[in-house]
């Protein structure tokens, strides 16, 4: 089975220096993979640095240390050490990324916001735009909000929003920062069967999910990233 | 017809034409470089002249620089040779001159003018000395002096039709009807002075020398004779001069430049030639227009 | 992704006497990238941005431009006459004051009209559709084309402006400050607008603002500078949401949450 995503050795903390140089050793020492097909949990306590390595492996914090590998486009990159513009084509044709929270663009309609990813790749906006009135339609989100841009959305809606998005392309490897936290039964039960979906098309993914139904239900591995922590590594 | 102001006071004498040798030196160098470069404008030293800005001391200067004492002037203000402008320089010339003037456009050698091109075809040899205002037509949209010179030296000339699209918008057509932009020799473009853009058509191909004096901007042009003058236009809005629905009350001329006078206080009116010499001309050789024959019938 | 650099920056350096405009800034832009520059007053970012767009000659250093032939030309290397052209066809330059980059006086129509007749435009008809087609994109409706922009709002003046600076298509365009003076709403609107209209035509973009908002929302990549220095650059989400300099520790905690 191909692996579309290798974490090597990777390392990180942070530098405080408005607490006088304060440094936060994070991540020590993170190493897995995730193959294709296979939906991969971060596991352990909160505080522990799931997010941190989501964070890195999108590319939102630097590393320190270490490699991170992803098949993109019939190679293999070290999205660890590959500049800002390798780090955006990574993310759009290979990489995608659900987060916790929507960073909202004002003005812009919900349906465009699932479309963009779709869009900014090229492709049709008409086509981009059913395909994400599916998804929504999927998540249960009340059509008269498509229009509307997702700022004044509740928390719920802006996530089924946020997932769509991540959802609508077929990016190989996908990122999950509790997709479901907001959630209630019916649509955690969706999102549930779009993972599987996912898997089953062969797709990478990688998360994190507190809620253990969900989790039990998708997981086919847990990583403990209690592993990585750099004060088990200290101690 | 003129009135004789010439005097023997020796003025014409002791110091010819007004300006001194050198003050006359350095505009004839200014002149001579304007030849060279068609529709460039070239600074100069302008003097203090014994009238205000405004009355035309820039062609004052350009005709003292020029004129010989076998020339012949004649001097004119909105195509008439006896308004008050016209009069009084004339009379300055042949006061610090002394030379010999004329109202008849066939016999000057020197046209001194504001405002028009006389209606008389120019032949060779002859010289218009046009008073000029404002010798920049980028000034309206662009106030910056280096600017506007930046865009003449790398020939930048978008902003003239600017000017010429805000005409169109505003009022469905080019509603420019004097000082109408001119490219000469297809490289400079040119502010014609405030003559209407009914004379526009005259300067191209001229075989009269035609310079410019403006004496508050201290600037001289010129145009050469037999030089390429276009009027800047639209393709879909070309260029076209001013057309009058009846010819001169006085003289019947048709195609000619027309101008209104008030008759009376109760909305009496007549358009005549603006160009009183070639009006008279006309007259003499027994032209009549309907005025005129009106008249003659009471 | 295109294999070329649209602006290569090499050591640029600007000095006014011995004070630093800016030094030593050197990067790429790619095509199609935003790239914000931020930083406070009297960082170096609008020299840098001068230099950048040719209204500045840096002390020391090279810019070059991926031309439309598919030669690098040295910006200051080319003649005046030629960066004069580039500016008003292939770049675009958005100043914080409309007043600034719009002529006030004249309709505007003409404005959006000014750059197609520099390049030789002589069709009124097809410069005034021209016109009516691109203030319908930066939502200036169609009756407003002989209203000078003197009777525009601020928010109305600074969409003409960029308007006026994308009816050449350009491949690059500055902004300096293009939101600042700006209500938020307003600058909501024209954030967003910006953003398509980069998005949609593919343009490079070198954006100075000193709103992490503005630099967050727009751009793809970011310069930080700090006494005329590039103290930090990177992916934008990355400076962001892990700053590793102690100013742009400070300037990121310093952003007002609402």
């Amino acid at each position: 089975m191909a692996t579309p995503l290798v974490v090597s050795e990777v390392f990180k903390s942070f530098t405080m220096h408005l607490r006088d140089g304060l440094t936060l050793p994070v991540v020590a020492n993170a190493s897995f993979s995730v193959a294709s097909g296979e939906c991969v949990v971060l596991g352990g306590p909160s505080g522990v640095g799931k997010s941190s390595i989501l964070k890195m492996l999108y590319g939102n914090y630097s590393v320190d240390a270490g490699q991170i590998l992803i098949k993109h486009k019939d190679k293999v990159v070290d999205a660890a050490s590959a500049d800002p513009r390798m780090v955006l084509d990574i993310r759009r044709h290979t990489l995608g990324y659900v987060s916790q929270f929507l960073r909202t663009v004002p003005r812009v309609a919900a349906l465009d916001v699932v479309a963009e990813p779709l869009v900014s790749r090229g492709e049709d906006s008409i086509e981009a735009r059913r395909k994400a009135g599916q998804l929504l339609e999927a998540l249960n989100l009340p059509k008269p909000l498509w229009q509307l841009p997702p700022a004044t959305f509740s928390g719920g809606e802006q996530q089924r929003v946020n997932i769509a998005r991540g959802f609508i392309t077929d990016h190989a490897v996908l990122l999950l920062d509790e997709p479901t936290a907001s959630l209630d039964a019916m649509n955690r039960a969706v999102v549930i069967e779009m993972i599987r979906e996912k898997k089953k098309a062969g797709v990478a993914l990688l998360g994190i999910f507190h809620d253990e139904e969900v989790r039990d239900a998708v997981a086919d591995r847990i990583i403990d990233v209690s592993h990585f922590s750099p004060r088990r590594a200290a101690a | 017809m003129i009135p004789d102001v010439s005097q023997d006071n020796g003025l014409a004498t002791y110091n010819f034409a007004y300006l001194d040798e050198q003050t006359k030196r350095m505009i004839r160098r200014a002149i001579l470089k304007a030849i060279a470069i068609p529709g460039y404008q070239v600074p100069f030293a302008s003097r203090e002249m014994p009238m205000p800005y405004g009355w035309g001391t820039g062609g004052v200067q350009v005709t003292a620089a020029i004129l010989g004492p076998d020339d012949v002037l004649k001097v004119i203000d909105q195509g008439a040779d006896d308004t008050t402008n016209a009069v009084s320089i004339r009379a300055f010339f042949q006061k610090v001159a002394n030379v010999a003037v004329t109202t008849r456009t066939v016999d000057a050698t020197i046209i001194q003018t504001r405002h028009r091109i006389p209606e008389e075809k120019l032949s060779a040899g002859q010289v218009l000395v046009y008073q000029v205002p404002i010798p920049e037509p980028l000034r309206f949209l662009e106030p910056r002096e280096t600017e506007t010179r930046k865009m003449h030296a790398l020939e930048e000339y978008g902003l003239m039709h600017v000017k010429l699209y805000e005409d169109i918008a505003r009022n469905g057509h080019i509603a420019t009807t004097y000082a109408y932009p001119v490219k000469v020799h297809r490289r400079y473009v040119m502010d014609p002075s405030p003559t209407p853009k009914f004379d526009n058509p005259k300067m191209h191909m001229s075989p009269a020398l035609q310079l410019f004096g403006a004496g508050r901007e201290k600037r001289i042009y010129a145009v050469p004779p037999f030089t390429d003058v276009v009027s800047l236009d639209f393709e879909d809005h070309p260029f076209a001069i001013q057309h009058f629905d009846k010819p001169c009350a006085l003289c019947g001329a048709d195609h000619v430049y027309l101008d209104e006078v008030i008759l009376d206080d109760k909305g009496g009116r007549m358009f005549v030639c603006s160009d009183t010499d070639y009006c008279e001309d006309r007259r003499a050789h027994g032209h009549a227009g309907e005025m005129l024959a009106k008249e003659a019938a009471e | 992704m295109t294999d070329a650099p649209l602006l290569r920056v090499h050591n640029v350096s600007k000095f006014y006497g011995s004070r630093i405009g800016c030094r030593d800034v050197s990067f790429d832009l790619w095509p199609g990238e935003v790239l914000a520059v931020v930083g406070e007053s009297g960082s170096g970012k609008s020299t840098l941005l001068n230099c950048l767009s040719t209204r500045l000659l840096p002390t020391t250093g090279s810019i070059e431009y991926h031309m439309r032939d598919g030669k690098y030309r040295d910006l200051y290397r080319m003649s005046e006459a030629e960066r004069r052209f580039l500016m008003r066809t292939d770049w675009g330059f958005v100043h914080q004051n409309p007043a600034d980059g719009l002529r006030m006086t004249v309709s505007a129509g003409a404005n959006v009209g000014e750059r197609l007749m520099a390049v030789g435009g002589r069709h009124y008809g097809n410069i005034r559709s021209t016109a009516t087609d691109w203030l319908g994109r930066v939502e200036i409706g169609a009756d407003r084309i002989d209203d000078q922009p003197r009777a525009f709002s601020g928010g109305m003046r600074q969409r003409l402006q960029i308007a006026r600076n994308l009816v050449t298509g350009p491949r690059l365009v500055f902004m300096d400050e293009p939101t600042g003076g700006l209500d938020v709403s307003v600058q909501a609107r024209l954030l967003d607008l910006v953003r398509n209209l980069v998005n949609d035509l593919g343009l490079s973009a070198i954006i100075v603002t000193h709103d992490l908002a503005v630099a967050r929302l727009l751009s793809h990549r970011m310069m930080v500078m700090k006494d005329g220095l590039v103290i930090e650059q990177g992916l934008t989400d990355r400076v962001l949401d892990d700053p590793r300099q102690p100013y742009t520790q400070l300037l990121v905690s310093s952003i007002l949450q609402v």
